[in-house]
């Protein structure tokens, strides 16, 4: 794959019952992948058994890593690019 | 805002490059190619290893590098890629054929276009076990788009459930990445995978337990236990032959089923065919649909390779081209894809694939032509 050709840093806020953290990422990861970089492994819990949810298929299909992001519900943050001060909150 | 295009491609991986390369060489001007995801190249970009096959379909080639010839091939040709675009709503009037695109930035717009060419590829099957929602278990090609394209490794101890090429595969990628696998399960008592890339495995001392199934995965909010157990001949699974691991990832390489939702929603026929991963879309030698303008090819036409994604984008390119073509050249062409593609279903694993294709132009002459539609 050859080294790494984007490595600009971007930040972005994880948010978990009203409180934010900050998270580096590349410029080019997904929500996604820069979550689980950084160790915020679950992305939300389920609406009816409240079970915790994170990614499963990675490419869109699945709708299993859905989160809100700047204030907009089900997001699919696999195939979501991260951008500089956006802010991906678990659903309530 | 309402836009005329001759041909909208749905899809940027093999089969969707491929025929949009197409129908660009063949003369169409006004071409579109949507794609959902952030990234062009479909599964291509993460395939890091060589593909296998003959010279004129990149034998020898890492897939990556495939998808980069592709890509720059619709460049050259003045193709556009509209990412991050889904279509969330389709309406077939015959002729013209209209589409609602979604996009984050630009929001819903309206396409009307004549010739659709459908290349939404495949998804990946999952098997039911207690805990399999819990994070942690994940599809193969998902944790293979997570190590290859993004350079993150979701977990340190796997286990694999498949031993099929996809789970060889990733399963020797995440060996490559530093993880440690733990096994590979295959429900079926022999390996379902190229002999070659089994043998990979198996040199790194990685077990390939056979007649084995995943019993169970435990863990409060993230895989730490996964339980699997034999399955006797008469497929029971065999009480008492339990063997637990601690792991923090189980992924999942148990097949794929083509992505049939938008052709769903157009009315086009469909035929479960096994060998082809299930619901498929009816189509003829041209890969045009049981709606005439409607095309299909590559994973969402039956899951194969992608060097047969690649051909048969292609033909349905030339499908889709049929008018700016003669009759004989037409036909010569649509003749030398299919002898390329005879050529490729060749093998164990391609002769059951060759099979079903003729089953569905079968079908296609007698459910579509033998009433007058489409033809």
């Amino acid at each position: 794959m050859g080294p790494l050709k984007r490595t600009r840093e971007v930040i972005f806020y994880f948010c978990r019952n009203g409180k934010c953290e900050e998270v580096k990422a590349f410029e080019w990861d997904t929500v996604a992948s820069a979550l689980l970089a950084a160790g915020y492994k679950i992305f939300r819990y389920s609406d009816k058994y409240c079970e915790p949810r994170s990614v499963f298929c990675a490419i869109g299909l699945c709708n299993s890593c859905i989160m809100v992001v700047d204030g907009q519900p089900n997001v699919r943050t696999c195939i979501t690019p991260v951008r500089d001060g956006m802010n991906v909150e678990v659903p309530q | 805002m309402e836009i005329e295009y001759d041909v909208v491609v749905v899809g940027s991986g093999p089969a969707g490059l491929s025929a949009t390369a197409e129908v660009l060489r063949r003369g169409f001007r006004r071409v579109l190619v949507v794609d959902e995801n952030p990234l062009p190249g479909g599964q291509l970009f993460k395939q890091i290893h060589k593909f296998f096959g003959s010279r004129e379909h990149y034998a020898g080639m890492r897939g990556f590098r495939i998808g980069e010839r592709l890509l720059n091939e619709v460049e050259k040709l003045g193709g556009t890629i509209s990412l991050r675009t889904s279509v969330i709503g389709t309406s077939y009037e015959g002729e013209i054929k209209t589409l609602w695109l979604s996009n984050p930035e630009r929001g819903v717009s309206k396409v009307r276009v004549r010739k659709l060419i459908v290349a939404t590829g495949a998804k990946e099957n999952v098997i039911a076990f207690p805990g399999w929602t819990l994070p942690g278990v994940m599809g193969a090609g998902a944790v293979q788009t997570l190590v290859n394209i993004y350079r993150v490794l979701p977990g340190r101890r796997v286990l694999m459930a498949g031993s099929g090429n996809v789970g060889l595969i990733v399963s020797y990628q995440l060996l490559q990445a530093g993880a440690e696998l733990v096994a590979i399960v295959e429900i079926l008592p022999r390996i379902g995978g190229w002999a070659v890339h089994a043998a990979k495995i198996l040199r790194m001392g990685v077990p390939i337990m056979l007649s084995t199934t995943i019993r169970e995965v435990r863990g409060r909010e993230w895989v730490e236990k996964a339980v699997v157990w034999r399955v006797g001949r008469d497929g029971k699974p065999v009480a008492g032959s339990e063997v637990e691991f601690d792991v923090d990832l189980v992924c999942l390489a148990v097949g794929l089923s083509p992505n049939v939702e938008l052709t769903r929603m157009l009315g086009c026929e469909h035929l479960h065919l096994r060998a082809l991963g299930g619901w498929t879309p009816l189509h003829d030698e041209k890969m045009e649909t049981s709606l005439k303008g409607v095309y299909v090819c590559g994973d969402v036409a039956g899951v194969e390779e992608a060097s047969v994604a690649i051909e048969e984008g292609k033909l349905a390119g030339i499908g889709a081209s049929c008018e700016l073509l003669s009759r004989e050249e037409l036909n010569t062409l649509v003749e030398e894809s299919w002898r390329r593609l005879d050529e490729l279903r060749s093998g164990p694993f391609g002769e059951p694939r060759k099979e079903a294709k003729k089953l569905i132009l079968k079908e296609f002459k007698q459910r579509v032509r033998g009433r007058g539609i489409g033809g």
